[in-house]
């Protein structure tokens, strides 16, 4: 392989894979800190890219779009904590699995009604509608880089918070011993709530910001679901380093098994998980 | 079951009434069984994805069909028409158990459907078994008009094979000899590929890269790349719905549309231009139809349709219109007696008729023998520029019959 394309190559995986983060960061948090498997999780991401169709429309601008969206979601994810998921945590994870599928039948159900089945696409904002040429023939759409970076400031945001911030001492507390963090007088009811709704903005603004990419129609959200438990589990249940590590992994494993591998490229991903596995059985990060 | 319910019933008070001999005699004064089958319901099975990615698919089939049958006054050979729906879900693993439900249970005359290639492959497999006339008006695996025909089994849509086989004759006529193939790894995708390098290959064009992404992934950046490497003289995809709206924008966004034309299979950009915008403008596709196809069956069907639902009619409302013509030339011609099944099945596999795609018959494999269409998309709309295939039909590769 000429080098130029070794090298486009390899920035096709890490933008897939930082994008993959995203949605990933949501759900390896909500998991690995209060022990809730969402399935539900890859609906939200597709709820996200549907509210980027219908904002954008209406404001005119996708930025402003995620301005109105962000908070949506971060009620959507208080409501649905404080109404659902609240019953679940003293339940077994059958429990939670059964009502977060519920959750994707009647999301996806809803999407039907609401936005219909056709295939959409959102607009890129006209200030980022440019490619950077990189060969003769092929270019690199900017807006693509625009959210490679968007994704890299959120990762290291979310660092930070739960590094270097008392909230995030917090919420490391609730995941190591949640009995202790309530007695030491923290309410562990709201900072749950929090660590969902945060969750599920993910989860929502990477649709959001996916939306341009990847356009949106019926069954977006399924689609990354189970690449997103991949990634939390290549890079251990909770760990958002994990996350960062195993997205970027995932994305440069799609990008190369295509290349290298094409008749198994399907299966790529998921040997690379195997492998991992088998390594680390808690996954690259993770705490056994 | 309804007619058996019937007719032991009032043979019941007849004997009490009258007596043994006597209530023979009514019995045998009471209308031939034929006649009195002739003013029960046709009973239409329907399983079509009425929920998920395909319902608009489903939707479109069965109002069309419908359509059709209530331009007959709601009757097939004379006989009124009971519909029975089921969602398919277009999920494989319950092909089985909803074919089963509709010949088993329901004891239909008809079975129609399924729209995704998997559903097809199980319940084609049922059918040949239970012998239900079932017309598939969509799925496109090969295996239903090949390996798995059967004299029961019709399609009135295509095999994955048919729309990609003409495009190869159109890109040599171009002077594009060295192409990139590239599609969704899977049946359709698989076979809509085979379809066109069947027509490239043994006409002198060469391959030069071929692309498999796995399906359903939309992740195409690397495909792109690899394509831009092999810099062809041209692109050839399959690739539909969601899939194809992305894979159209990426191939724009990353520059290639300037430098490398895109040609596609017709799903490509069937029901998605607007979804795709300008990303779409001047691809051109083959397929069995067009919206803008110029003649009087298309013009009607298409005002008619629109009145009734409100909407365009698409090539899936063909395809259900079409089915609905299939099973009005079979019942017309044994005046709705369902008995008389291989006179309605050798009917219905002589069926020549205009269709709102062109003229319409059926292959031995009972797969239709259609025109394809050379279109362009202008303004979002896929305009007609020629036929590319006049009348072709799939080999069917493995089918015993006919």
């Amino acid at each position: 392989m000429d080098s130029v394309f070794l090298f486009i190559q390899i920035l096709n995986g890490l933008q897939y894979g930082l994008l993959l983060f995203l949605i990933a960061s949501g759900l390896t948090l909500v998991f690995g800190i209060m022990g809730v498997i969402n399935l539900a999780h890859g609906s939200f991401y597709m709820i996200g890219a549907y509210m980027a169709l219908s904002l954008t429309q209406l404001t005119g601008s996708l930025p402003a779009a995620l301005l109105l969206g962000i908070p949506i979601a971060l009620v959507l994810g208080y409501g649905m904590e404080g109404l659902f998921i609240v019953h679940l945590y003293r339940r077994d994870h059958l429990d939670q699995l059964l009502l977060t599928y519920g959750f994707i039948l009647i999301l996806n159900e809803t999407q039907s009604i609401i936005w219909g089945d056709d295939a959409h696409g959102v607009p890129v904002p006209s200030w980022l509608d440019l490619s950077l040429p990189l060969t003769d023939t092929l270019s690199y759409p900017v807006y693509r880089l625009a959210v490679s970076g968007v994704c890299l400031v959120l990762a290291i945001a979310m660092y930070l918070v739960i590094q270097r911030t008392r909230l995030g001492m917090m919420v490391r507390a609730g995941e190591s011993n949640r009995e202790m963090v309530e007695v030491l007088g923290i309410n562990i009811r709201q900072l749950y709530a929090f660590v969902f709704s945060a969750g599920i903005c993910l989860a929502a603004v990477a649709g959001m910001l996916a939306a341009p990419i990847e356009s949106v129609y019926p069954g977006i959200g399924e689609q990354v679901l189970i690449i997103s438990f991949v990634v939390v589990v290549i890079g251990g249940i909770g760990s958002i380093k994990g996350a960062f590590v195993g997205s970027l992994l995932i994305g440069l494993a799609q990008v190369f098994g295509q290349v290298l591998l094409p008749e198994f490229s399907g299966a790529v991903v998921y040997a690379l998980m195997a492998a991992v596995l088998l390594w680390r059985p808690t996954g690259l990060f993770g705490r056994a | 079951m309804r007619y058996e319910k019937k007719r032991s019933a009032s043979r019941r008070t007849v004997i009490k009434g009258l007596g043994a001999g006597l209530g023979l005699a009514a019995a045998a004064s009471f209308p031939a069984p034929f006649v009195r089958a002739q003013s029960a319901p046709v009973k239409v099975g329907i399983l079509l994805p009425y929920s998920g990615t395909y319902a608009k698919l489903g939707d479109a089939i069965t109002n069309a069909m419908m359509l059709n049958i209530a331009e007959n006054g709601d009757t097939l050979g004379g006989r009124p028409v009971e519909y029975i729906k089921l969602d398919s879900e277009a999920a494989p693993p319950k092909a089985t158990e909803n074919t089963n439900k509709l010949i088993l249970s329901d004891k239909v005359d008809f079975l129609v459907g399924p729209v995704h290639s998997g559903v097809a492959m199980g319940m084609a497999k049922i059918a040949r078994e239970e012998g239900v006339i079932t017309i598939v008006p969509n799925a496109g695996a090969d295996q239903i008009t090949g390996p798995l025909c059967a004299p029961n089994v019709f399609r009135t849509s295509f095999t994955n094979w048919q729309p990609s086989f003409p495009m190869g004759k159109v890109l040599l006529d171009k002077g594009l000899k060295n192409v990139a193939l590239c599609y969704w790894n899977y049946g359709a995708g698989k076979q809509s590929a085979q379809g066109f390098i069947d027509g490239f290959v043994p006409n002198g064009g060469t391959i030069v890269k071929e692309i498999g992404v796995p399906f359903p992934e939309v992740e195409f950046q690397a495909a792109l790349t690899e394509i831009a490497a092999a810099n062809p003289d041209a692109v050839y995809v399959f690739f539909a719905g969601g899939g194809a709206v992305k894979f159209v924008k990426d191939y724009a966004a990353a520059g290639l549309k300037d430098s490398i034309p895109l040609y596609g299979s017709g799903f490509l950009t069937e029901g998605v231009t607007q979804a795709q915008g300008a990303a779409a403008e001047g691809i051109q596709t083959t397929l069995h139809y067009a919206d803008t196809l110029d003649n009087p069956e298309n013009k009607a069907f298409r005002a008619a349709y629109k009145e009734k639902f409100g909407a365009e009619a698409d090539v899936y409302a063909v395809q259900g219109y079409d089915t609905g013509t299939l099973m009005r030339i079979g019942m017309d011609a044994v005046g709705g007696d369902m008995e008389a099944k291989n006179d309605l099945i050798a009917a219905m596999d002589q069926a020549d008729f205009a269709s709102p795609r062109g003229p319409f018959k059926l292959s031995a494999a009972h797969n239709p023998v259609q025109n394809f269409y050379l279109r362009e998309v202008k303004n979002g709309v896929n305009e007609v520029i020629s036929v590319a295939y006049e009348g072709l039909a799939d080999p069917a590769k493995g089918c015993t019959m006919g």
